[in-house]
């Protein structure tokens, strides 16, 4: 924030950081051959909804654009769109775990539809979700305004198993631009789409 | 560059401005006044004036420096982790860990103070010193959304640098209230003794600065009181476009204000000090001239507060984007 806007009190709204995303899909290879871990296909865009119709309006138009593409080949599972405890919308889209390239083309399209209407500010995080043989749950997590990932893996009772997420961003860091402010993995307890 | 809904607010940048440019103006004039009563006698008074623009500029910078202490004491706060036992704790941990994600800031600590109170402060000299604190009278009575607009309005103090800004405002006013109070001892034990008339210019040159100081205090005053309005107003603006849910804002308020007017007085006098941060005030100055309150309120009136949020909502919603 310059000094004038320190002088004024105003904040710019943050906007998000798109690019980094397709970055994924190479990254999943590289985080399989060193760790095990595959993608389950599941991934989900949250974002904080407007109040007022527009912001509705825009929701809905994200659900028919994703669902056009469902049942085809390529295409995923209709997609699912549920509202956290904190009031955040999370958009879950479904592929088989063979197609991260077609999960991240959704998720990104939840992303562009929103920016092009004027309410990128309003996006939050996107999360990728992978298993490994011992059913081991891990989340790569992409903070918008940051281009940045950070690895989320949640274990029974809102622990989360800190060394196998310092592991994976050992593994993962020439692929990807990880988070190295740690204060910022903020977990995501119950993430729909985990 | 994206197309934007978040426009900013041209009136409230221009009142902001005229706001500070009267306060360069009163500072300038001040030193000049002060600069001029001193060349015309000794350097004994100058010391004096001296010794209170390096007080009070020291005074101000301790009080930057430990802000987020200072406040967290005298609010009785204890420190929360995001493991605390408490579910409300975890749950304040949660909305601001997403908040700060949302509006890419480093993250606060978190306290809540043991009051039954319903407000929020946030203080500290910049983002990485800030402390975010909440009474548990506000843990209880607002819903989450609610909370999470309180808390967003909090940060934005963070953010804009609130206490900072309002520190080097109010240096002036520290500099003129310690000379007031020097000048009025100077009166005393100096001028007070009446041998001779070089003591009796004293006298007079004393009653001068003491004139001058209380003049550039009072004015000082008042102009700190409507920039402390001004960032207030601001502080609901970023906090709306953060969230997206101006209403619940609005809803918030009013809960918090119609709650904070049936405090026992005994509770307000100990919160003053901290009042220019908190989310409302905690005192109500609720005399029979609304007017006259409203010049000395460090936070606009909820009717104002609740038309900026009416502004803002029909803003975010319109059709397209400007």
């Amino acid at each position: 924030m310059g000094f004038l806007d320190t002088l004024f009190g105003r904040t710019k709204p943050v906007q998000p950081k798109l690019d980094d995303l397709f970055g994924l899909p190479s990254a999943a290879l590289t985080l399989e051959a060193a760790t095990g871990f595959t993608p389950t296909g599941s991934g989900s865009v949250a974002f904080r909804p407007v109040e007022g119709k527009t912001f509705a309006d825009i929701t809905k138009d994200v659900r028919e654009l994703l669902d056009m593409g469902a049942g085809k080949p390529g295409g995923g599972l209709p997609v699912e769109v549920t509202k956290d405890t904190f009031g955040y919308t999370w958009v879950i889209s479904s592929h088989l775990s063979d197609d991260p390239q077609g999960l991240v083309t959704d998720l990104h399209a939840v992303n562009s539809t929103l920016v092009d209407n004027g309410f990128g500010p309003q996006l939050l995080c996107t999360l990728v979700a992978f298993r490994d043989s011992q059913e081991r749950r891990l989340a790569l997590v992409y903070l918008y305004k940051r281009g940045t990932f950070y690895p989320f893996a949640p274990q029974s009772g809102e622990r989360r198993d800190n060394a196998l997420e310092l592991e994976v961003r050992g593994a993962l860091g020439d692929d990807l631009k990880m988070e190295q402010d740690l204060t910022r993995w903020f977990p995501v307890w119950g993430a729909p789409g985990l | 560059m994206a197309r934007t809904r978040y426009a900013p607010d041209r009136g409230l940048t221009a009142r902001m401005t005229a706001t500070l440019f009267l306060l360069g103006l009163v500072f300038v004039a001040f030193v000049v006044v002060i600069v001029w009563i001193l060349s015309a006698i000794g350097a004994s008074i100058g010391a004096i004036v001296f010794f209170a623009i390096v007080l009070g500029g020291g005074l101000a910078f301790t009080s930057l420096f430990y802000s987020d202490k200072i406040a967290l004491a005298a609010a009785g706060a204890q420190v929360v982790g995001p493991d605390d036992r408490r579910e409300s704790a975890r749950k304040l941990h949660g909305i601001v860990d997403r908040l700060c994600a949302l509006a890419d800031m480093d993250k606060p600590v978190v306290a809540i103070a043991p009051t039954d109170m319903p407000n929020a402060f946030a203080t500290g000299r910049n983002s990485k010193h800030a402390v975010l604190c909440v009474t548990e009278g506000l843990l209880r009575r607002l819903d989450d959304a609610e909370l999470e607009g309180v808390l967003a309005h909090e940060m934005s103090h963070v953010a804009h640098k609130d206490v900072q800004v309002m520190t080097y405002a109010s240096l002036l006013a520290i500099i003129a209230g310690l000379l007031i109070r020097f000048a009025f001892y100077g009166e005393l034990f100096g001028g007070g003794r009446g041998r001779g008339g070089n003591n009796q210019n004293t006298a007079l040159i004393f009653l001068a600065i003491m004139a001058v100081s209380i003049v550039v205090y009072a004015i000082s005053f008042l102009l700190i009181r409507l920039l402390s309005r001004y960032r207030e107003l601001a502080a609901d603006r970023s906090a709306a476009l953060l969230t997206g849910q101006p209403s619940v804002l609005k809803s918030a308020l009013t809960k918090v204000s119609g709650a904070m007017s049936q405090i026992p007085t005994k509770d307000l006098r100990q919160a003053e000090s901290l009042n220019a941060f908190y989310f409302a005030p905690a005192l109500n100055l609720r005399g029979g001239r609304q007017s006259l309150s409203a010049i000395f309120s460090t936070h606009p009136s909820l009717e104002k507060r609740i038309e900026q949020l009416d502004k803002i909502q029909r803003q975010l919603n319109q059709a397209s984007p400007e």
